[in-house]
């Protein structure tokens, strides 16, 4: 064990921090779930990431990454929130599909599809839920049907973040008459092609942030399927793994945030109720237990070893630990919390309505403590 | 950076769960707990034998120089067993000190002996009766004496395998350490001590869990086992989620707790603060789930509870702990790129 930075690693901190310190608008984008231009703006900034290979640095070299570390991604992502640039508009792309396609793609489907995802010149959506299968993901009962080359897509999907101005999304399907786990398969579909309907849904902060989609007799090359026919649950739990247990949540948005609470705190505690500052304090140690988890997880994947179950405690822990900070910070603002456009730099009542999203998303937090007893502990089903 | 640990500290790690489960399984409680006795001699020569005792002395005392996080393992293995014996006071936290202030001390030189720790901090002392050598402390300045030296006082407590004194002594009758360079070493003592606690925790936390996965899956109601249903799972792997990440928190704070700075001793706070409430939930949701069985004498789940409770409040309170991490979050600069900070003047000396 050694807890240290090498000096390459240091240095490619400095190179991060000079190069977003040259290239972070100075003023904060509109919100990308808010408006098609607070949108546009966020792929013009992935463009720009791009420009400077900051795209997506751990993918290979060949597929538009940098072929770099995970430390080196967590040392990447650290001076990312650090420099507070913009929302990742992509991140359905680069956090999930794109780690699943780098262990399922064949080289021509990461030549495809990577490095216009690294760029932002594809954004991508995930279309999973459906009305009668939330929880129960493999209750899904979309269809693809084979038809020579192409698969014809039918069905009803919901909840796609997103989904309003994207340009493609990742979806799940199965084959007519199949049941279950089995008979599934991921498949890749424009959200422009002939017979995609998508209807914005507002979500509670009144952003269009997610959508529902109906497809009819929509046709798409053999192509856009990710891995064999029928192993779409197997491909689909692999994604999962990366959503719950690495790559969705950095721990430096956390770590940032805690930071700005213990400023909040320091700023205002002659006002506030002094039993916050032991909130303040434990969204601190929440935040830094998350970054070393992470940070030991990724020492162990680099040496060799696979996410498991465990993921499952990552997805509780950033969820439970986003919504206590986040409360703690409007209890601190007191009668102000509610108000709109928020007191301060910091919207803390629209990263709070966000967080409390977390227990639901990405496999509802219940979900998350069934599969920890099962998998982890070995209970009995 | 490095986060793993390596195959020698596994090995050692393992050695001592394996020597713990078959010299302190629950028989080995119930029939020690029916002695009403809290010590057992047979064991501790194995333990000596092993080298546990002598993992953090210095080589030149006849130790095996050995670091923090190694010790660190064993203690776990210490917490998940409910070892009775001060194996972490002594060989943990009191002789490394008396090797740093007296490193000929002839009660380095037994092996067998255990040394015990008088600290401010702490009430009571536990075994303190069997110690060759009890290390004190007054207005900053160390002492040794020898238990006959001072007036030991029985303080009964509810974990029967702490025994428990107050410690009453006159510094004529001990010999002082001297007070010039100690102060960092008595510091260096608690962040072990700590330390140590958290790592313990750990053990008691998993311990309390496995205790329950074992019985749910055995105990049926409504014809299935309990462990089948949500609410079961769900205190259970409520409580695995505490122990998952106050786990990385002791393994860091171990492997700096070396540096002694701000960063490091709030580091070792945290690791005791939320290493020993994993360990008091764990043990909560335990007898929960083990229903009426588990508010029994005779199924050891109460072991954990009782531990969980005495861990948490010595070495420093919660609050004592939590000051400590104040202290780094609020005069320090906080954000994701001191995760691992250090003193600004040691990151100089470095750097010359
Ligand atoms: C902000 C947001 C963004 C989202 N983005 C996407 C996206 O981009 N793509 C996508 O495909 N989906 C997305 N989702 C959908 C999300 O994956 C689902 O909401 C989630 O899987 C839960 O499904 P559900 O909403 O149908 O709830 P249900 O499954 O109906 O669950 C309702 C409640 O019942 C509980 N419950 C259900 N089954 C069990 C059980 N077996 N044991 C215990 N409790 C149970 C749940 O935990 C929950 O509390 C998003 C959701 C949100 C809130």
């Amino acid at each position: 064990m050694d807890l240290s930075y090498t000096p390459e690693q240091q240095a490619f901190r400095a190179e991060v921090r000079d190069w977003l310190a040259r290239h972070v608008p100075a003023e904060p984008l509109e919100h990308f779930d808010a408006t098609r231009a607070g949108f546009e703006a966020h792929r013009q900034w992935e463009n720009t990431l791009k420009s400077g290979d900051w795209g997506m640095v751990t993918w290979p070299v060949e597929y538009g990454g940098r072929g770099l570390d995970l430390i080196q991604w967590l040392i990447f992502e650290e001076e990312y929130y650090r420099a507070g640039a913009p929302g990742r508009v992509n991140q359905n792309g680069i956090f999930l599909l794109g780690p699943t396609l780098i262990e399922f793609g064949t080289h021509e489907q990461k030549q495809r599809f990577l490095p216009p995802m690294a760029s932002g010149e594809e954004i991508w959506a995930q279309a999973w839920s459906e009305p009668q299968a939330g929880s129960d993901l493999a209750g899904v009962r979309a269809t693809a049907t084979r038809d020579g080359d192409d698969y014809i897509l039918n069905g009803h999907k919901i909840w796609s973040s997103r989904a309003v101005f994207a340009d493609w999304a990742f979806g799940l399907f199965r084959a007519p008459g199949s049941e279950r786990h089995k008979g599934m398969s991921l498949i890749f579909f424009p959200l422009d092609a002939p017979g995609v309907t998508v209807n914005p849904i507002r979500k509670i902060n009144g952003h269009v942030g997610f959508a529902e989609i109906f497809l009819e007799n929509v046709r798409v090359p053999a192509f856009n399927r990710l891995g064999d026919e029928g192993q779409g649950w197997h491909i689909c739990m692999a994604t999962a793994g990366f959503e719950r247990g690495l790559m969705l949540r950095s721990p430096a948005r956390y770590q940032v945030a805690a930071a700005k609470l213990a400023a909040l705190w320091q700023e205002r505690k002659a006002d506030a109720d002094p039993m916050l500052e032991a909130e303040v304090i434990r969204a601190h140690m929440n935040a830094e237990a998350y970054a070393l988890s992470i940070y030991q997880t990724a020492s162990r994947l680099m040496a060799g070893a696979k996410i498991g179950p465990e993921a499952s405690t990552n997805k509780i822990f950033w969820s439970e630990l986003d919504i206590h900070l986040h409360r703690t910070a409007l209890s601190i603002l007191g009668p102000e919390a509610e108000l709109l456009p928020p007191p301060g730099a910091q919207d803390w009542l629209d990263d709070y309505i966000f967080a409390l999203a977390g227990p639901i998303y990405a496999g509802s937090n219940e979900i998350q403590r069934n599969i920890i007893a099962e998998r982890m502990l070995g209970l009995p089903r | 950076m490095d986060f793993t640990l390596n195959d020698e500290q596994m090995m050692f790690a393992e050695t001592a769960r394996t020597l713990f489960a078959d010299s302190c399984s629950p028989d080995h409680w119930h029939r020690m707990m029916e002695a009403d006795a809290a010590w057992d001699e047979a064991r501790w020569a194995a333990i000596v034998d092993t080298g546990l005792t002598a993992m953090l002395l210095p080589e030149s005392a006849g130790g095996l120089g050995l670091c923090e996080v190694d010790f660190a393992l064993i203690a776990r293995e210490a917490g998940y067993a409910a070892l009775p014996e001060p194996l972490v006071e002594s060989a943990g936290v009191a002789a490394p000190l008396l090797a740093a202030l007296a490193p000929d001390h002839p009660a380095l030189g037994d092996p067998m002996a255990t040394i015990a720790i008088a600290h401010p901090l702490n009430p009571v002392v536990p075994h303190a009766d069997r110690a060759a050598a009890i290390l004190l402390e007054k207005d900053g300045e160390a002492f040794v004496a020898t238990p006959d030296r001072v007036t030991l006082t029985p303080a009964p407590g509810i974990d029967p395998f702490r025994r428990l004194f107050r410690v009453d002594w006159d510094a004529a009758d001990a010999t002082a350490l001297g007070s010039k360079s100690n102060g960092a070493d008595w510091a260096l003592a608690l962040d072990r001590a700590a330390l140590f606690s958290a790592a313990m925790g750990l053990g008691l936390a998993q311990r309390a869990v496995d205790l329950a996965v074992d019985y749910a899956k055995e105990r049926q109601q409504f014809g299935k086992p309990i462990g089948s249903y949500q609410a079961v799972k769900h205190h259970l792997a409520t409580a695995q989620v505490a122990i998952e990440f106050a786990r990385p928190v002791v393994m860091a704070a171990a492997a700096d707790i070396g540096r002694q700075d701000v960063h490091s001793r709030a580091r070792v706070s945290h690791a005791k603060i939320v290493a020993l409430e994993a360990a008091d939930n764990a043990a909560r949701a335990s007898i929960q789930v083990h229903g009426a069985m588990g508010y029994s004498w005779e199924v050891d789940v109460h072991l954990f509870l009782k531990r969980a409770l005495a861990l948490s409040q010595n070495w420093g309170t919660p609050a004592f702990h939590r000051a400590r991490i104040a202290e780094r979050l609020f005069t320090q600069a906080a954000g994701p790129d001191q995760l691992f900070a250090r003193d600004q003047k040691e990151r100089e000396t470095e750097n010359a």
